[in-house]
């Protein structure tokens, strides 16, 4: 077992087969004591496999593991623990009522004589774990909701390492829901592991993320593995053709298709904002929006990005201020309202607010042009399936059967269903918060792609995004969020740096 | 090919909704076959056909209309406890419009043979009808402001009405039972046109919902309320109003129920009439496939699942359970259709589908 040596945790030849995929094809992976190492691939490359084989979840049908130098069979994920094998999920599955130190110690709780819980000696212990372990003070007794996602995502790292000595620790994409600084906090706490000689598997969507924190870079596609490359030695256009396997040239185009669309651009505006307020949401907001334009919006998590969103599309009432669609000043506040004035929003929860899962692709699509229509003027299935399949093809929806229900697609073209949605009710006023979020490198570029020749073909885009790099790609104006204010408006061809300042705010 | 295209048709069935509750109809019947000789003995008496299976359609059709309605508030994600007791309002309306003399009088024998005449009401047919359906059905709509408007959860909203319901039709009547002497009121619960007539108003109910729902878009966006209030709300989609439209169908539906269950037995009886409907009503649904959190519904598969809950209830009276044990009977039997929904017994079926593929 020569090859076995040195390393944490090795697998060898890692073969799974679904039902019609090779998910996993002779996959080697190895990981070293002490090391952060990103797993890297688009949706359906197989990384959640060979997670869910290192877990226990699913047994591999061939291959080996090796647990620093012997072979282990995993037959579960309770034996994963044991093994020392933790993981962190992207959802957090923790209980928001209890405080952080009964979900660190949930089912293992010290007792006291009288065989109740030890209150006292359960807080100081989740404490001192926090303290020791992650370098997060925090108050303990406090109910978990009370946190920032954040610190829940690090209760969830706490209570994984506190169930076994953790030896592996698998953060399966924790930062899709935190801000810049959480992220931050996260990464030191990630180092501080990595100092202790954890060896963390990172698996993430931000290409950014990866080279900021992770020492090695493991890259699959379609089930095989691409290779392990050590991270300073990989630029991101490598890493991302590797992801991708295929040329960048397509992503690069897109600057200027940008500059070329820029002549569509109608001078008076289609949409007005004028000092829009609202509390706890935002602060005298001003915007123009133009026909052919795309406008990013850019700013932290909680910088106001998304409830601006929802005033724009007039689902919010403002508290002053006013939103001018048109020339007409928007009074009804309704979805429904803003449908009939031509104006979409693509939500940023995909899953609570956007898709309907258990509906069909079809029933997906005509959803807010039914709406629209009313209880009673029914489109009939045949005139259903003429809008589905029309923008099944526009939008290349990947889905066997417009009958297929939408929980059955990939984010991706969920997200393009919704996309699908809107345009069916042919809106003047596109406003898409996160349209790419949690979706993989080849449909993000499609669906920016997709924006900008919207822009063209006579639309209004606000674009929001977390990913400044995307909006500075797509957008031709970028308006500035910070504490739920405007704090600059750029034109597209900024360089980043200069947003990232007017973003943080720092002098500096 | 050939094999493949079988097992995609299998499969197709077992999916379908209305595959697991005809299964357990075919289940109950099948032991009625071997059990109870007879029982699917037809007699036609005056071109009238009668027998058990008859009785089944028959007792079964007050709570599949009741199904009906149930159906629509279930798949919204809500529920509607107060139905027995909107039978009560109604049963007692009807009953008051027939026959008021009854109320708070000495009868003299003159009163008493003009009421007691088959063809003697107070009010004529049509207006006693409309007018216990509207009462129904605004209970039905103060339900559903409850609901959708002031934002009660469902069940608390339409227990007030549960509790209170069975009250108010007493106060109706005056705390009397009302008899119900007149024929053709009575043709309702008891006619017999070939089939029993309350089976016409069930397919009419049912068409009349399926239209309402199918052709137009109302069911989907029940659907769309029920999986995701949210993303419905986003797209659109007003869905207070939904709400507010399913409990006052649902009110309209327990209406008829009442109109149905009070001509059955000839009385206002607002203490008893439906007792605990309400729930045989729910397990229809559930025993029809609609979730309890809303989403998918089958009209179709809930009467099934009405249908199913009867055919315990006669098939206990058939083999001789004693009436006072039957709900523990239909406990169990509950118990064994839900399981027949679950993960493995689904799998079980693909199964059977494919084991069929690997034989020859």
């Amino acid at each position: 077992m020569s090859e076995a040596d040195g390393y944490l945790l090795s697998m060898v030849g890692i073969s799974k087969a679904f039902p019609g995929v090779q998910a996993l094809d002779k996959v080697d992976f190895n990981l070293k004591r002490g090391e952060i190492h990103c797993l890297m691939g688009e949706n359906g490359a197989g990384k959640s496999t060979l997670i869910k084989v290192l877990t226990g979840v699913d047994r591999p049908d061939s291959g080996k593991i090796f647990l620093e130098g012997k072979e282990v069979h995993v037959r579960s994920p309770q034996h994963a623990q044991a093994l020392g094998i933790s993981t962190v999920y992207q959802e957090i599955n923790l209980c928001m009522n209890l405080s952080v130190a009964g979900n660190i110690l949930l089912g293992r709780e010290p007792h006291n004589r009288a065989g109740g819980i030890d209150l006292a000696k359960m807080n100081a212990e989740a404490s001192e774990l926090l303290r020791r372990l992650l370098g997060v003070d925090i108050e303990v007794t406090q109910p978990l909701h009370t946190f920032t996602v954040a610190i829940q995502q690090m209760v969830a790292i706490a209570r994984a390492l506190h169930i076994a000595s953790a030896k592996i620790l698998i953060l399966d994409e924790p930062t899709s829901s935190l801000d810049a600084v959480e992220t931050q906090q996260l990464f030191m706490v990630m180092r501080k592991l990595r100092e202790q000689g954890v060896g963390i598997i990172f698996i993430t969507h931000f290409i950014g993320q990866v080279y900021e924190v992770s020492d090695r870079i493991s890259v699959l596609r379609n089930g095989r593995l691409v290779g392990t490359f050590d991270s300073a030695s990989l630029s991101r256009l490598e890493l991302i053709s590797k992801m991708i396997g295929r040329s960048l040239d397509e992503l690069d185009e897109m600057s200027k298709v940008k500059l070329e669309s820029r002549k569509f651009i109608e001078s008076e505006p289609i949409l007005e904002a004028k000092g829009l307020t609202r509390l706890n949401a935002i602060h005298d907001f001003d915007i123009e929006m133009h026909t052919g334009e795309v406008v990013g919006l850019a700013g932290l998590l909680g910088s106001g990005r998304t409830e601006t969103a929802g005033l724009l599309f007039g689902s919010e009432r403002p508290d002053s201020g006013a939103v001018v669609v048109n020339g007409e000043v928007v009074q009804d506040y309704t979805p429904l309202g803003s449908i009939k004035r031509g104006v979409a929003l693509c939500p940023e929860d995909r899953k609570a607010a956007g898709i309907v899962d258990d509906l069909t692709v079809r029933e997906n699509i005509v959803l807010a042009i039914q709406a629209n229509n009313g209880w009673f003027k029914y489109l009939t299935p045949q005139e259903q399936y003429a809008i589905a399949d029309r923008y099944i093809e526009l939008l290349n929806i990947v889905t066997p059967s417009p009958d297929q229900p939408v929980r059955n697609l990939s984010g991706g073209n969920q997200q393009k269903v919704i996309l699908a949605r809107w345009l069916a009710t042919n809106p003047k006023i596109l406003i898409l918060d996160e349209p790419t979020r949690g979706i993989d490198v080849g449909t993000k570029a499609e669906i920016q792609k997709l924006v900008l020749s919207l822009a063209e073909e006579g639309k209004a885009c606000l674009f929001i995004s977390s990913e400044l790099e995307e909006v500075l790609r797509v957008s031709h104006r970028i308006a500035v969020l910070r504490e739920r204010q405007k704090v600059a408006e750029f034109s597209g061809d900024v360089d980043e740096q200069v947003i990232m300042q007017a973003i943080a705010g720092s002098e500096a | 090919m050939r094999k493949n295209r079988s097992s995609f048709t299998w499969r197709k069935i077992t999916e379908s909704k209305l595959f697991f509750p005809l299964l357990a109809l075919f289940i109950i019947l099948l032991l009625d076959f071997i059990l109870i000789p007879g029982f699917f003995k037809l007699q036609i008496r005056d071109g009238n056909l009668y027998g058990s299976l008859i009785d089944i359609l028959r007792n079964g059709s007050t709570v599949a209309i009741l199904a009906i309605g149930m159906t629509l508030v279930i798949a919204t994600g809500g529920i509607d406890l107060s139905v027995v007791a909107v039978m009560a309002i109604a049963a007692s309306v009807a009953a008051l419009l027939m026959n008021p003399y009854v109320l708070g009088k000495e009868l003299s024998p003159q009163i008493l043979k003009l009421i007691r005449d088959p063809n003697f009401t107070w009010q004529p047919l049509w207006v006693v009808l409309l007018t216990t359906l509207l009462v129904a059905t605004a209970c039905g709509f103060w339900n559903g402001l409850l609901v959708a408007y002031a934002r009660i959860q469902p069940m608390v909203a339409t227990l007030i009405l549960m509790i209170a319901g069975r009250g108010i039709a007493q106060l109706i009547t005056n705390g009397v039972r009302i008899q119900i002497f007149y024929e053709p009121y009575a043709f309702i619960g008891q006619g017999w046109v070939v089939l029993p007539f309350c089976l016409y108003l069930v397919a009419f109910i049912y068409a009349l919902t399926w239209l309402f729902t199918r052709r137009t878009a109302i069911g989907m966006f029940i659907e769309s309320v029920g999986i995701n209030p949210r993303s419905s709300f986003f797209s659109g989609i007003n869905e207070r109003n939904i709400k507010l439209m399913v409990y006052t169908f649902c009110g309209l539906c327990a209406g008829v129920a009442g109109l149905v269950a009070s001509a059955n037995i000839k009385t206002s009886d607002a203490n008893n009439i439906g007792w605990s409907l309400e729930l045989d009503a729910i397990l229809a649904v559930v025993i029809g496939g609609t979730s309890m959190s809303g989403g998918r519904f089958s009209i179709l598969a809930s009467i099934i699942g009405a249908m199913v809950m009867q055919a315990v209830t006669t098939s206990m009276y058939a083999i001789g359970v004693p009436a006072f044990a039957l709900t523990a009977i239909k406990g169990v039997v509950v118990i064994l259709v839900i399981l027949l929904y679950s993960e493995q017994a689904r799998s079980f079926f693909q199964n059977v589908a494919s084991d069929r593929k690997i034989k020859p």
